[in-house]
Protein backbone atom coordinates (compact mmCIF):
# COMPACT_ATOMS: atom_id res chain seq x y z
CA UNK A 1 0.00 0.00 0.00
CA UNK A 2 1.72 3.63 -1.19
CA UNK A 3 1.46 6.40 1.41
CA UNK A 4 -1.67 8.36 0.61
CA UNK A 5 -0.66 11.89 2.07
CA UNK A 6 1.97 11.86 -0.31
CA UNK A 7 1.52 15.24 -1.65
CA UNK A 8 0.60 16.92 1.20
CA UNK A 9 4.00 15.20 3.45
CA UNK A 10 5.97 16.77 0.53
CA UNK A 11 4.84 20.07 0.93
CA UNK A 12 5.09 19.75 4.20
CA UNK A 13 8.90 18.85 4.39
CA UNK A 14 9.74 21.15 1.62
CA UNK A 15 8.28 24.34 4.28
CA UNK A 16 10.34 22.83 7.12
CA UNK A 17 13.31 22.65 5.61
CA UNK A 18 12.92 25.71 4.04
CA UNK A 19 12.05 27.26 7.74
CA UNK A 20 15.43 25.54 8.82
CA UNK A 21 17.41 27.66 6.28
CA UNK A 22 15.65 30.91 7.09
CA UNK A 23 15.62 30.40 10.69
CA UNK A 24 18.76 32.39 11.20
CA UNK A 25 17.90 35.53 8.62
CA UNK A 26 14.61 35.67 10.56
CA UNK A 27 15.67 35.44 13.87
CA UNK A 28 19.66 35.78 14.66
CA UNK A 29 20.10 39.07 12.76
CA UNK A 30 23.80 39.78 13.79
CA UNK A 31 23.76 37.99 17.29
CA UNK A 32 24.21 34.83 18.52
CA UNK A 33 22.34 31.64 18.75
CA UNK A 34 21.68 30.76 22.29
CA UNK A 35 24.51 28.42 23.18
CA UNK A 36 21.71 25.38 23.79
CA UNK A 37 20.68 25.50 20.06
CA UNK A 38 24.38 24.88 19.46
CA UNK A 39 24.16 21.91 21.86
CA UNK A 40 21.26 20.44 20.36
CA UNK A 41 22.62 21.20 16.65
CA UNK A 42 25.91 19.60 17.70
CA UNK A 43 24.07 16.05 19.28
CA UNK A 44 20.92 15.84 17.33
CA UNK A 45 22.22 14.21 14.34
CA UNK A 46 24.07 11.65 15.72
CA UNK A 47 21.02 10.62 18.21
CA UNK A 48 18.60 10.64 15.03
CA UNK A 49 20.93 8.92 12.41
CA UNK A 50 20.99 5.51 15.18
CA UNK A 51 17.36 5.99 16.12
CA UNK A 52 16.62 6.10 12.33
CA UNK A 53 18.55 2.50 12.08
CA UNK A 54 16.48 1.15 14.95
CA UNK A 55 13.44 2.47 13.57
CA UNK A 56 14.26 0.18 10.03
CA UNK A 57 14.46 -2.37 11.82
CA UNK A 58 11.13 -2.41 13.74
CA UNK A 59 9.33 -4.80 11.41
CA UNK A 60 12.12 -7.51 12.32
CA UNK A 61 10.34 -10.43 14.22
CA UNK A 62 13.05 -11.08 17.11
CA UNK A 63 11.66 -13.65 18.74
CA UNK A 64 11.05 -16.17 15.43
CA UNK A 65 13.34 -17.90 12.90
CA UNK A 66 15.31 -16.47 11.66
CA UNK A 67 15.37 -14.56 14.53
CA UNK A 68 16.61 -10.98 12.72
CA UNK A 69 19.75 -12.93 11.61
CA UNK A 70 19.79 -11.69 7.75
CA UNK A 71 19.16 -8.06 9.15
CA UNK A 72 21.80 -8.17 11.83
CA UNK A 73 24.48 -9.84 9.30
CA UNK A 74 23.83 -7.08 6.18
CA UNK A 75 24.20 -4.18 9.10
CA UNK A 76 27.62 -5.95 10.49
CA UNK A 77 28.50 -6.23 6.69
CA UNK A 78 27.79 -2.50 6.22
CA UNK A 79 29.95 -2.01 9.16
CA UNK A 80 32.70 -3.91 8.09
CA UNK A 81 32.81 -2.67 4.57
CA UNK A 82 32.50 0.77 5.52
CA UNK A 83 34.92 1.23 8.53
CA UNK A 84 37.43 -0.90 5.68
CA UNK A 85 37.03 1.21 2.27
CA UNK A 86 35.09 3.98 3.62
CA UNK A 87 33.50 4.31 0.39
CA UNK A 88 29.48 4.81 1.22
CA UNK A 89 28.29 3.11 -2.19
CA UNK A 90 30.11 0.42 -1.87
CA UNK A 91 28.84 -0.04 1.83
CA UNK A 92 25.59 -0.07 1.02
CA UNK A 93 25.74 -1.83 -1.88
CA UNK A 94 27.51 -4.64 -0.18
CA UNK A 95 25.19 -4.76 2.63
CA UNK A 96 22.25 -4.72 0.41
CA UNK A 97 23.17 -7.61 -1.50
CA UNK A 98 24.48 -9.85 1.20
CA UNK A 99 20.53 -9.31 2.91
CA UNK A 100 19.48 -10.65 -0.50
CA UNK A 101 21.27 -13.56 -0.16
CA UNK A 102 21.16 -14.52 2.82
CA UNK A 103 17.09 -14.21 2.78
CA UNK A 104 17.17 -15.78 -0.91
CA UNK A 105 19.65 -18.98 1.50
CA UNK A 106 17.09 -19.05 4.17
CA UNK A 107 13.97 -18.94 2.37
CA UNK A 108 15.42 -21.76 -0.08
CA UNK A 109 16.05 -24.14 2.35
CA UNK B 1 26.85 48.38 -27.46
CA UNK B 2 30.77 47.82 -26.47
CA UNK B 3 29.38 47.97 -22.69
CA UNK B 4 26.42 45.04 -23.67
CA UNK B 5 29.17 42.82 -25.02
CA UNK B 6 31.55 43.52 -22.21
CA UNK B 7 28.97 42.47 -19.72
CA UNK B 8 27.94 39.75 -21.49
CA UNK B 9 31.28 38.05 -21.57
CA UNK B 10 31.82 39.32 -18.04
CA UNK B 11 28.81 36.99 -17.06
CA UNK B 12 30.29 34.15 -19.39
CA UNK B 13 33.37 34.52 -17.31
CA UNK B 14 31.66 34.49 -14.03
CA UNK B 15 29.56 31.35 -15.19
CA UNK B 16 32.58 29.17 -16.05
CA UNK B 17 34.44 30.34 -13.34
CA UNK B 18 31.01 28.66 -11.00
CA UNK B 19 31.05 25.68 -13.31
CA UNK B 20 34.70 24.66 -12.78
CA UNK B 21 33.92 25.35 -9.16
CA UNK B 22 31.14 23.25 -8.75
CA UNK B 23 32.63 19.99 -10.73
CA UNK B 24 32.99 18.08 -7.57
CA UNK B 25 29.25 18.70 -6.38
CA UNK B 26 28.51 17.22 -9.91
CA UNK B 27 30.44 14.25 -9.00
CA UNK B 28 28.42 13.93 -6.12
CA UNK B 29 24.76 14.80 -6.18
CA UNK B 30 24.13 13.35 -9.82
CA UNK B 31 24.65 9.89 -8.66
CA UNK B 32 22.88 10.05 -5.32
CA UNK B 33 20.06 12.16 -6.91
CA UNK B 34 19.86 9.07 -9.35
CA UNK B 35 19.88 6.67 -6.28
CA UNK B 36 17.01 8.76 -4.86
CA UNK B 37 14.99 8.79 -7.68
CA UNK B 38 15.41 5.21 -8.31
CA UNK B 39 14.74 4.18 -5.26
CA UNK B 40 11.65 6.53 -4.99
CA UNK B 41 9.96 4.82 -7.74
CA UNK B 42 10.79 1.12 -7.44
CA UNK B 43 9.22 1.95 -3.98
CA UNK B 44 6.01 2.45 -6.32
CA UNK B 45 5.50 6.33 -6.87
CA UNK B 46 5.24 8.26 -9.46
CA UNK B 47 8.07 9.38 -11.10
CA UNK B 48 7.29 12.97 -10.95
CA UNK B 49 7.11 13.01 -7.44
CA UNK B 50 10.81 12.26 -7.05
CA UNK B 51 11.79 15.53 -9.12
CA UNK B 52 9.05 17.61 -7.60
CA UNK B 53 10.80 16.55 -4.31
CA UNK B 54 14.47 17.27 -5.61
CA UNK B 55 13.00 20.86 -7.09
CA UNK B 56 11.15 21.97 -4.13
CA UNK B 57 12.67 19.69 -0.89
CA UNK B 58 16.46 20.17 -2.01
CA UNK B 59 17.91 17.78 0.60
CA UNK B 60 19.41 14.91 -0.08
CA UNK B 61 19.52 12.73 3.74
CA UNK B 62 15.77 14.64 4.00
CA UNK B 63 14.75 13.37 0.97
CA UNK B 64 16.15 9.93 1.68
CA UNK B 65 15.07 9.58 5.00
CA UNK B 66 11.49 10.67 3.64
CA UNK B 67 11.27 7.30 1.50
CA UNK B 68 11.50 5.40 4.76
CA UNK B 69 9.20 7.49 6.55
CA UNK B 70 6.57 6.92 3.38
CA UNK B 71 7.22 3.22 2.92
CA UNK B 72 6.43 2.84 6.85
CA UNK B 73 3.12 5.26 6.41
CA UNK B 74 4.49 7.43 9.23
CA UNK B 75 2.10 9.89 10.46
CA UNK B 76 2.77 13.66 9.62
CA UNK B 77 3.49 14.73 13.32
CA UNK B 78 6.46 11.94 12.89
CA UNK B 79 7.47 13.40 9.31
CA UNK B 80 7.62 17.28 10.87
CA UNK B 81 9.24 16.43 13.99
CA UNK B 82 12.49 14.45 12.21
CA UNK B 83 12.75 17.10 9.75
CA UNK B 84 13.21 20.07 11.44
CA UNK B 85 15.72 18.64 13.94
CA UNK B 86 17.16 17.03 11.20
CA UNK B 87 18.18 20.06 9.69
CA UNK B 88 18.68 22.16 12.18
CA UNK B 89 22.20 22.37 11.28
CA UNK B 90 21.13 24.57 8.16
CA UNK B 91 20.20 27.15 10.49
CA UNK B 92 24.05 27.27 11.61
CA UNK B 93 24.91 27.62 7.63
CA UNK B 94 22.88 30.60 7.55
CA UNK B 95 24.30 32.05 10.65
CA UNK B 96 28.05 32.81 8.99
CA UNK B 97 26.11 34.11 5.91
CA UNK B 98 23.99 36.77 7.24
CA UNK B 99 26.61 39.51 6.40
CA UNK B 100 27.98 37.52 3.27
CA UNK B 101 24.48 37.48 1.70
CA UNK B 102 23.35 41.11 3.56
CA UNK B 103 24.30 43.06 0.06
CA UNK B 104 23.08 41.43 -2.68
CA UNK B 105 19.26 41.24 -1.83
CA UNK B 106 18.11 40.57 -5.22
CA UNK B 107 19.54 37.16 -5.32
CA UNK B 108 19.16 36.21 -1.60
CA UNK B 109 15.90 34.56 -1.56
CA UNK B 110 16.71 31.68 -3.76
CA UNK B 111 20.92 31.90 -1.75
CA UNK B 112 18.78 30.93 0.89
CA UNK B 113 16.11 28.49 -0.30
CA UNK B 114 18.81 26.46 -1.76
CA UNK B 115 21.29 26.33 1.12
CA UNK B 116 22.89 22.81 1.33
CA UNK B 117 26.14 21.35 2.77
CA UNK B 118 27.84 21.53 -0.48
CA UNK B 119 26.61 24.93 -1.56
CA UNK B 120 27.73 26.11 2.05
CA UNK B 121 31.19 24.62 1.77
CA UNK B 122 31.48 26.20 -1.73
CA UNK B 123 29.96 29.52 -0.91
CA UNK B 124 32.05 29.91 2.27
CA UNK B 125 35.75 28.83 0.98
CA UNK B 126 35.94 30.61 -2.38
CA UNK B 127 37.44 33.13 -3.77
CA UNK B 128 34.91 35.44 -5.77
CA UNK B 129 36.25 36.44 -9.11
CA UNK B 130 35.18 40.01 -8.94
CA UNK B 131 34.06 41.76 -6.13
CA UNK B 132 31.16 43.65 -8.29
CA UNK B 133 29.78 40.03 -9.82
CA UNK B 134 29.46 38.47 -6.47
CA UNK B 135 25.91 37.89 -6.31
CA UNK B 136 26.26 36.15 -10.12
CA UNK B 137 28.93 34.28 -9.08
CA UNK B 138 26.76 33.01 -5.54
CA UNK B 139 23.22 33.05 -8.25
CA UNK B 140 25.98 30.35 -10.34
CA UNK B 141 26.88 28.02 -7.86
CA UNK B 142 23.42 27.77 -6.05
CA UNK B 143 21.38 26.64 -9.24
CA UNK B 144 23.81 24.87 -10.73
CA UNK B 145 24.17 22.60 -7.68
CA UNK B 146 20.62 22.19 -7.87
CA UNK B 147 20.41 21.54 -11.14
CA UNK B 148 22.76 18.58 -10.82
CA UNK B 149 20.40 17.44 -8.08
CA UNK B 150 17.11 17.62 -10.32
CA UNK B 151 18.84 15.92 -13.36
CA UNK B 152 20.28 13.01 -11.21
CA UNK B 153 16.90 12.94 -9.65
CA UNK B 154 15.00 12.88 -12.66
CA UNK B 155 17.61 10.50 -14.85
CA UNK B 156 17.24 8.28 -11.70
CA UNK B 157 13.09 8.62 -11.67
CA UNK B 158 12.94 7.45 -15.01
CA UNK B 159 15.10 4.72 -15.05
CA UNK B 160 12.92 3.45 -12.04
CA UNK B 161 10.00 3.57 -14.02
CA UNK B 162 11.24 1.92 -17.09
CA UNK B 163 13.45 -1.07 -14.98
CA UNK B 164 11.54 -3.24 -13.68
CA UNK B 165 13.29 -5.21 -10.73
CA UNK B 166 11.61 -7.45 -8.09
CA UNK B 167 14.49 -8.00 -5.97
CA UNK B 168 13.45 -8.77 -2.64
CA UNK B 169 15.47 -7.06 0.38
CA UNK B 170 16.71 -4.06 -1.66
CA UNK B 171 14.33 -1.74 0.39
CA UNK B 172 17.32 -2.96 3.31
CA UNK B 173 19.56 0.05 0.77
CA UNK B 174 18.15 2.65 3.03
CA UNK B 175 18.51 0.82 6.40
CA UNK B 176 22.46 0.69 5.08
CA UNK B 177 22.39 4.30 3.81
CA UNK B 178 21.38 5.09 7.94
CA UNK B 179 24.15 3.07 9.04
CA UNK B 180 26.40 4.62 7.12
CA UNK B 181 25.41 7.99 8.05
CA UNK B 182 25.26 6.85 11.84
CA UNK B 183 29.11 5.82 11.12
CA UNK B 184 29.88 9.14 9.43
CA UNK B 185 28.23 10.78 12.26
CA UNK B 186 30.38 9.01 15.36
CA UNK B 187 33.69 9.73 13.72
CA UNK B 188 32.50 13.45 13.53
CA UNK B 189 31.12 13.54 17.11
CA UNK B 190 33.59 13.88 20.29
CA UNK B 191 31.56 12.44 22.47
CA UNK B 192 29.69 8.69 22.37
CA UNK B 193 26.69 10.57 24.36
CA UNK B 194 24.16 10.58 21.61
CA UNK B 195 24.57 7.08 20.47
CA UNK B 196 24.27 5.80 23.66
CA UNK B 197 21.52 7.38 24.64
CA UNK B 198 19.89 6.75 21.07
CA UNK B 199 20.77 2.91 21.54
CA UNK B 200 18.75 3.26 24.76
CA UNK B 201 15.65 5.21 24.02
CA UNK B 202 15.73 3.47 20.48
CA UNK B 203 16.00 -0.42 22.31
CA UNK B 204 13.25 0.87 24.88
CA UNK B 205 10.97 2.58 22.38
CA UNK B 206 11.34 -0.54 20.00
CA UNK B 207 10.08 -2.50 22.64
CA UNK B 208 7.23 -0.20 24.26
CA UNK B 209 6.05 1.83 21.72
CA UNK B 210 3.77 1.26 19.10
CA UNK B 211 5.44 0.95 15.93
CA UNK B 212 3.77 3.82 13.84
CA UNK B 213 4.77 6.15 16.71
CA UNK B 214 8.39 4.61 18.33
CA UNK B 215 10.08 7.42 15.86
CA UNK B 216 8.35 10.47 17.25
CA UNK B 217 8.15 9.35 20.67
CA UNK B 218 12.31 7.83 20.50
CA UNK B 219 13.34 11.55 19.13
CA UNK B 220 11.68 13.32 21.73
CA UNK B 221 12.56 11.34 24.61
CA UNK B 222 16.14 11.21 23.30
CA UNK B 223 15.83 14.86 22.80
CA UNK B 224 15.04 15.50 26.56
CA UNK B 225 17.78 13.28 27.79
CA UNK B 226 20.05 15.19 25.58
CA UNK B 227 19.10 18.25 27.28
CA UNK B 228 18.84 16.51 30.82
CA UNK B 229 22.63 15.38 30.32
CA UNK B 230 23.78 18.85 28.65
CA UNK B 231 26.82 19.22 31.50
CA UNK B 232 27.46 15.61 31.52
CA UNK B 233 30.60 14.75 29.32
Amino acid sequence: MLYSHMLTAIFLIALIILFTRLLPFLFFRGRNPPEILNYLERNIPPLIMLLLVLYCLKDVHWASAPYGSPELGAVAVVIMMHLWRNNALLSIVSGTTAYMLIVKALTST
Amino acid sequence: MIDTKDKNSGTFAVFKAALQKTVPVMFGYVPLGIAFGFLLTQSGYFWLYAVLMSIIIYSGATQFIAIGLFMNHAPMIEIAVTTLLLNLRHSFFGLSLIRKFSDIPRVKPYLIFALTDETYALLTVTEEPRPQSRAQYYLFISLLNHLYWVVGTLAGALLGKVVKTDLKGMDFALTALFVVLAIEQCKQSRSLKPFLIGAVTGIICLAFVPSQYMLLVAILSGTVILLLLRNKR
